[in-house]
């Protein structure tokens, strides 16, 4: 049964076992995934994989199944564990199915470049990334490089009528090199993202990696202080994601968000702008529909530093008497659908990270954090986080620095940013981020 | 019953090794599972899954060829197996023995949870709901969820290794969030294990209960001291710190790519003699417990600090084969849709004869770590972060103020040299732990520990 069939046949099912309501969500994924290590091919997979998730809605509760047998039995039996499954809960007055449906387009979704490309040409592009990262004088190791694609198929189907499809295809690579020895050995991360191999570039990733790694050779405790920050792009995008969690709807109606009752409000300083777009073709995490079919499309959070709305799904659109988003997320088709972000855009800035220097005078770089999930609490938004980078001193990188812990709260951050970068990019932090480097005005930091 | 009929996993295997490969390995399994929570005083979110798949390897040399697919017909199972056969480029192989799978020598469940009743879990949640807002007035927030998992697993290898598993596992975890005058703390904790249903059976509320007291705490906390100072880490969750800046670093894998600090160092003393440290996958009922590896080894406990001396390294196949040594049963996988690597099973350390409060009573003034929100280190170098979610101050020999903020910030090898003092209360935790993309349970445990000196990195 191919995968329409199968979530319209999955909603037919779950009716007939006496649900009101029922949605299916099926995917269908082809991935490969390349590890190369010292020159030669350390593991290459290929897999194929294909599932279905059934939501079964009735006097107000609601039953999840999932499974991968998609013929007529496997079908039959998740119609039956999905109403099993709603006897159990409480009833929801505002759950069910959203009221509206639709799709968005989303240009470039799917590149048909990935299927011509040979295995073997996706293991040299993984040792391209290699020798880049062992090019650089002073690169001990290059411990992981890794190349990865998808090429997904997503069907959705309900009981109101409502059936779409969409394909998407990503590829991935990065390398961890390491510089220095012993005590003093240091890793460096390098990732690029794209739709089809075509669209990464095997040597800004191996260069990237090697230079982070280089970078930090050396490094050792800076003096305890309070001082003005720029966190660079990946760690900026971190930041960023955990912000966005925290602007979720769901978060925020059960008493975990710090952005509780803050809608309209003044949270941040007016540079820094945050959007969420589902349907921007160069977001990673882009889909025509999303995890209960509502139009994924582009929705402003933070702008001119005031709070301007939450992240919706139909359930805490209605409770909240709004709209959803667009908001609803699936992990995949063996989580039923919860609000979270789908891109995240931090609004770019007109200065290079030289000129953020520059301006700071004297403060930190930040180039990595360690513990960012243990070290924020996500309701009162106060952390702690181990970290890296270099000094800036007189307007210029100084010496390197580690063995620091950089502590501030959320809500004091993001009225103390100052100035966003110029060099944005996507990265694979903080979920999926457009972000850019970050200047704030001060953090206390905690070394010898 | 098999999953897989043994003519099938010969023929799967006869046809992987095709064009070459030192040996080849099929992997079948079967994932059933349910889980439910009750959030914002509503029992929601259940879930129920079943997946069947299979994954084919083949090793050849230092490279693997490696496809899975979800379903285990023989003609998924055909496929999957020339695809991973059409990446070799050798001569035709043949299985050099293939064996029926024998069950493993599992862990016992006392009373199956998939035979329990639904809504006795959802009762069992309103109950521990009931707990945690009974524990104070101030807890805003009580999020917890049940899960229940088995994996039936079938391990067959063309070099005759064959063997199968049931594996059964059930969890609670507890979130709470307490307020008071604008001020928000969080508190968690969890119960699980290898087992069934009966783990839920004497007070399991205590679970909320706990999360709720730790949230309460908080709120009278201030703000963590900074600087170097003693500390006393707690028995169970505690253990995270020897899980990650010790443990990963055993790993062979990391081992071999010379990306631990602990190459090179067996036999070497780390730490002072006294202190023993096990990775330990056969003990009974335990969470990150199995009755075999995910590569049909058998599980077992290795001593991996003996009296202080660095005494072994985590194995799976491949990499004992590399180091011409046994696997000591560690090549574990998420699911079948992922490639063993070496991981830990329950780590902890070994008791000593210290009790709590002598460990306490020797420190002038330090910091308490009872529990942690999870940590990070870099294996590389042993450099480790963690979050310190439950701590005190210790002044005078006495535990005195909460404190909140505070931050553990180290090195593995240094830690484990100024250990200095371990009580006899072991107990052990149930974590999750990541390592290339895949999640497996992990135990983490020890008994009370003393470090003499640690950089605590705090707010205040």
């Amino acid at each position: 049964m191919n995968l329409e069939a199968a979530a319209g046949r999955a909603v037919e099912a779950a009716l007939s076992a006496g649900a009101a309501d029922a949605e299916a969500w099926a995917e269908q994924t082809v991935s490969r995934h390349v590890r190369v290590y010292e020159d030669a091919v350390e593991s290459l997979s290929d897999a194929g994989g294909r599932g279905l998730g059934l939501r079964a809605f009735e006097d107000g509760r609601s039953g999840y199944a999932y499974g991968t047998d998609l013929g007529e039995e496997g079908i039959a039996a998740l119609a039956r564990a999905a109403r099993g499954a709603a006897a159990v809960v409480d009833p929801d007055e505002v759950g069910g199915l959203p009221d509206e449906f639709g799709t968005s387009t989303v240009e470039g979704l799917h590149s048909p470049a990935l299927a011509e490309w040979s295995t073997e040409r996706k293991v040299e592009l993984a040792l391209e990334v290699e020798r880049a990262a062992r090019a650089r004088e002073g690169v001990t190791q290059v411990e992981t490089v890794v190349y990865s694609d998808a090429e997904a198929r997503v069907a959705i189907a309900n009981s109101r009528d409502f059936a779409a499809t969409y394909e998407s295809t990503q590829v991935w690579a990065y390398a961890s090199a390491f510089a220095g020895e012993g005590a003093n050995l240091m890793t460096g991360l390098g990732v690029g993202l794209a739709r089809d191999p075509g669209g990464l570039d095997p040597v800004a990733i191996g260069d990237e990696a090697a230079r982070r790694a280089l970078a930090l050779v050396g490094a050792r405790a800076p003096e305890t202080r309070h001082c003005p920050v720029v966190l660079d792009t990946f760690v900026a995008a971190s930041f960023v994601g955990f912000i966005g969690g925290m602007l979720s709807a769901e978060a925020v109606q059960r008493g975990r968000s710090l952005f509780a009752g803050k809608e309209g409000e003044e949270v941040a300083d007016p540079a820094f702008a945050l959007v969420d777009d589902g349907a921007d073709g160069e977001g990673p995490d882009s889909s025509p529909f999303d995890g209960e079919g509502s139009a994924t499309r582009r929705t402003p959070l933070i702008e001119n530093g005031r709070l301007s709305t939450f992240l919706f799904d139909a359930r805490t659109a209605r409770k909240a008497g709004r709209q959803t988003t667009g908001n609803a997320s699936r992990g995949s088709y063996r989580s039923p659908p919860t609000v979270g972000t789908t891109n995240l855009i931090l609004q770019a800035g007109d200065q290079s990270l030289d000129e953020l220097v520059a301006r700071v005078g004297d403060g930190l770089y930040v180039t990595d954090v360690a513990g960012l999930h243990s070290g924020v609490n996500p309701v009162s938004g106060t952390f702690s986080v181990g970290a890296s980078g270099k000094l800036i001193e007189n307007g210029e990188l100084g010496r390197p620095v580690r063995e620091m812990t950089i502590a501030s709260d959320l809500v004091s951050m993001l009225r103390a940013v100052r100035a966003v970068g110029s060099e944005e990019r996507w990265v694979p932090f903080g979920g999926s981020v457009k972000a850019a480097p970050l200047l704030i005005a001060e953090m206390s930091v905690s070394g010898s | 019953m098999t999953l897989v009929p043994p003519e099938l996993a010969s023929l799967v295997l006869e046809r992987a090794l095709r064009r070459g490969g030192d040996f080849a390995e099929l992997y079948a399994e079967e994932r059933t599972g349910f889980g439910l929570s009750v959030d914002d005083r509503t029992v929601e979110r259940p879930q129920s899954g079943r997946e069947l798949g299979a994954s084919v390897r083949v090793v050849q040399g230092d490279a693997t060829y490696f496809g899975y697919v979800d379903g285990l017909s023989e003609d998924d199972l055909l496929r999957v197996a020339d695809s991973v056969a059409q990446a070799l480029r050798g001569e035709t192989g043949a299985p050099e023995s293939v064996a029926a799978p024998e069950p493993a020598e599992g862990h016992p469940i006392g009373r199956r949870p998939e035979q329990v009743d639904a809504g006795a879990k959802a009762d069992l949640l309103r109950a521990c709901d009931e707990a945690a807002r009974a524990a104070g007035s101030d807890v805003a927030q009580v999020r917890v969820g049940y899960s229940e998992a088995r994996r039936r697993v079938e391990v067959v290898g063309s070099d005759g290794r064959a063997g199968s598993d049931d594996r059964t596992r059930v969890r609670l975890g507890a979130q709470v969030v307490a307020r008071r005058d604008g001020r928000v703390e969080t508190g968690t904790d969890t119960l699980g294990g290898h087992a069934g249903w009966e783990l839920f059976e004497d007070d399991p509320q205590q679970v909320a209960e706990s999360a709720a007291r730790k949230a309460l705490t908080l709120l009278d906390a201030r703000d963590a001291p900074a600087g170097r100072l003693p500390v006393v880490v707690g028995n169970g969750f505690g253990g995270v710190l020897l899980h990650e800046a010790v443990g990963h670093g055993l790993e062979a894998d990391a081992i071999q790519k010379r990306a631990s600090v602990y190459a090179g160092k067996l036999g070497e003393q780390l730490a002072e003699p006294g202190v023993t440290a096990y990775d330990d996958g056969r003990r009974e009922g335990e969470w990150g417990s199995d009755g075999i590896d995910d590569e049909g080894t058998p599980t077992r406990r290795t001593t991996v600090i003996e009296d202080g001396r660095l005494t072994s390294y985590l194995y799976d196949l491949l990499r004992a084969r590399k180091d011409g040594v046994d696997s000591t049963g560690n090549g574990r996988r998420e699911s079948f849709r992922h490639l063993p690597i070496p991981r830990m099973t329950n780590t902890y350390f070994a008791p000593g004869e210290a009790s709590k409060e002598d460990l306490i009573a020797s420190i002038d003034r330090g910091l308490y770590a009872v529990s942690f929100g999870g940590g990070q280190v870099e294996p590389a170098t042993g450099d480790f972060v963690f979050g310190v979610s439950e701590g005190y101050l210790i002044e005078n020999g006495k535990v005195t103020a909460p404190v909140r903020g505070a931050t553990l910030v180290g090195n593995g090898l240094e830690a484990l040299r100024a250990v200095d003092g371990i009580a006899g209360d072991l107990e052990i935790a149930t974590g999750f732990c990541g390592k290339g993309g895949q999640s497996v349970p992990a135990g983490v445990g020890q008994p009370h520990v003393r470090i003499r000196e640690l950089t605590v990195g705090g707010t205040g």
